[in-house]
């Protein structure tokens, strides 16, 4: 039987669990949010990824209850949450700076919110159990906040938001604290979590190998509005414009002139250097502005000049050295610079180009993306 | 570390004179055996004998007492209130004119703050006592309580009870577990200063009591003006002898919590 691929939001049947709809927030004149719809499906991981500033927080904050909207809705299992204060919704929210109650033990920080349900005393024992035993803490739960390091905290701050089997899990910035180490093992961690929990996690984060990593589908934001919504393979393969492209990972992007040439796309980009070609399903009239975005990984280097639809000659400007990987930095006659990446399958004393060599860049007419603004 | 020069010597005794001399040598004369205040006559104590068998000094301890303790709690408790108000509401009409009106009281001379008191009382017609010395008190303690407690809030983390919140407390829940506990120091800090400066006060006190309810420094200032007796001396020193205790305990404990906390945040790390 093969393995059902899992996209509820390709699916018209599936309701979804939270929907925006025409959601504004406005603090005073400052607009944060401007009229987004958005669709959260149950199970999902979804990431909101942003620079700061771009509203993913207030986003978020709406969710939690701690801001209401100015206009429009939002509703989860379709039903408005609006006028729901924040200790009334199925929600439950990991804070940034975790807000561990320091006077109070990690057994104590988990329990509390079981406690304000007025469980009893066996229910409370056995689920905060179960959630120490999920976030590896059985032997922390008599020490204070204080006591206990930065990792163990952020997995008290995970323990405590899912004690109440919340229908849906806030995570703001949950690993901004930790370093680079500890962070990739706990987004797995936290990938196993959500699994093994079936809760709908949102997560807000600014590092965008985080939200890669972690989400089933991530929207970029920025000033307010939602750039894209897709899995993070559309969005780093197929982003729909030089702002998303740009903000996920690294890109060359060629400003140009475009022009029908049967079934692809005629780039004139350059007095004097050869038009690029690319293919694309977008209608593009004759002369509009356009950009096309290749990643570095997509893009060949070469001592000889090679076959193929786009060739471009430049001198090496820089290589960066990243161990497995080389990025040179190409500098065209035309003063653009091609960013091409290499994996560093010989060793460093057997490279084949330096500074200041005359290379060859190539990319076929499938690896760019042609976007319209 | 520097070396200490002359001049840091003589800075040193200097300002420590000038603050500690009057009280080493109000100490020594009360166990002064002479009844002149002036001379010495040899070593006693029996001047703190005397004041314990003093009914009217001791009367007025307890006023004193009484007043302090109820002046304290009930300017803790406005003092809370208010700074909890103008510190997390940030924007309603008048918060400006407000937080501004409740330190007015800190910058107003006693003899103002003690004169208007005593019109309002007369004007409503309470019978001045205990009860007036309380209200008047609580009037200005209140503000040193707000001053304390809100410097607190301000650095306090919000999204604690934000958090508590999303856990499903109510707002008042969410104050009674989370924040009082949390700024539980600085309300009694709040308390402390409160009882010291309503144990203190001498003109607010005297603009708003009654025949009946005589203070300590209302008795020990007409005391005095009919001539220092050692007396005075010996329950001065028994003050000064409270006070310190109190202090050096109060910051031994905390110095202690402090080196335990820091103890216990580095095997934390470090595990």
């Amino acid at each position: 039987m093969p393995q059902k691929v899992f996209a509820p939001w390709d699916d018209p049947a599936e309701k979804p669990l939270i929907q925006f709809r025409n959601v504004t927030k406005r603090f005073g004149d400052f607009t944060a949010i401007d009229n987004i719809n958005l669709d959260i499906y149950t199970r999902e991981f979804f990431a909101l990824l942003g620079p700061s500033g771009c509203g993913k927080t207030t986003l978020m904050r709406m969710l939690a209850g701690f801001e209401t909207p100015t206009e429009g809705t939002i509703l989860l299992s379709g039903q408005d949450i609006g006028p729901v204060p924040p200790n009334q919704r199925a929600v439950n929210m990991m804070f940034q700076s975790y807000a561990l109650f320091p006077h109070l033990s990690v057994w104590e920080n988990i329990a509390f919110g079981l406690k304000r349900e007025g469980k009893d005393k066996a229910t409370i024992e056995t689920r905060v159990h179960e959630m120490l035993k999920l976030t590896r803490l059985e032997k922390f739960a008599r020490r204070k906040p204080h006591q206990i390091s930065g990792g163990q905290r952020q997995r008290v701050a995970l323990a405590r938001s899912l004690a109440k089997a919340p229908k849906l899990l806030l995570l703001d910035e949950p690993l901004g604290a930790l370093d680079k180490k500890l962070r990739e093992e706990t987004q797995f961690e936290l990938m196993d979590i959500q699994e093994k929990t079936g809760t709908t996690f949102v997560i807000v984060t600014h590092d965008q190998e985080e939200a890669m990593t972690v989400a089933s589908r991530v929207a970029v934001m920025d000033e307010g509005e939602l750039m894209q919504v897709a899995t993070p393979d559309r969005i780093y393969e197929a982003p729909n414009s030089v702002y998303v492209a740009d903000f996920i990972g690294d890109v060359n992007i060629i400003e140009g002139r475009a022009h029908q040439a049967g079934d692809k796309l005629q780039i004139d980009w350059a007095e004097g250097q050869p038009a690029l070609f690319a293919q694309t399903d977008k209608n593009f009239d004759m002369g509009q502005t356009c950009y096309i975005a290749i990643r570095p990984e997509k893009v060949a280097i070469s001592a000889e000049r090679p076959q193929g639809a786009n060739v471009l000659q430049g001198k090496v400007l820089d290589i960066a050295y990243l161990g497995n990987l080389s990025t040179y930095h190409v500098q065209l006659p035309t003063g653009h610079v091609v960013k091409a990446q290499q994996a560093n399958t010989r060793r460093i004393s057997r490279r084949e180009f330096t500074w200041e060599d005359d290379v060859w860049v190539s990319w076929s007419e499938t690896a760019g993306v042609v976007l319209d603004k | 570390m520097r070396r200490f020069s002359a001049f840091n010597v003589v800075s040193l005794t200097l300002g420590f004179a000038f603050l500690y001399l009057p009280m080493i040598i109000l100490v020594i004369y009360s166990f002064n055996a002479s009844k002149l205040v002036t001379v010495w006559a040899g070593f006693s104590t029996k001047w703190y004998g005397e004041l314990m068998r003093n009914e009217a000094f001791l009367d007025a301890a307890l006023v004193t007492l009484k007043v302090a303790v109820m002046t304290s709690t009930l300017a803790t408790v406005l003092g809370t209130c208010a700074a909890y108000v103008l510190v997390r509401i940030h924007r309603f009409p008048g918060r400006t004119l407000f937080s501004g009106m409740i330190y007015a009281p800190l910058v107003m001379p006693d003899v103002i703050l003690g004169l208007s008191l005593l019109l309002l009382f007369i004007g409503v017609n309470i019978d001045r006592g205990i009860l007036t010395i309380v209200l008047a008190h609580t009037t200005f303690a209140m503000c040193y309580v707000s001053v304390v407690v809100s410097s607190r809030l301000v650095a306090f983390d919000q999204s604690l009870e934000e958090a508590a919140l999303d856990l499903g407390a109510t707002p008042f829940q969410t104050f009674r577990l989370v924040t009082l506990p949390i700024i539980a120091p600085a309300v009694i800090s709040g308390w402390l200063l409160a009882f010291t400066l309503s144990l203190d006060d001498l003109v607010i006190a005297s603009f708003t009591a009654g025949p009946s309810s005589t203070t300590l420094p209302m008795k020990i200032f007409s005391a005095v003006r009919l001539g220092v007796s050692p007396e005075i001396n010996a329950l001065s020193t028994i003050m000064i002898g409270i006070v310190t205790v109190g202090v050096i305990t109060a910051s031994l404990m905390s110095k202690r919590a402090a080196v335990q906390r820091l103890k216990e945040e580095q095997t934390a790390e470090r595990s």
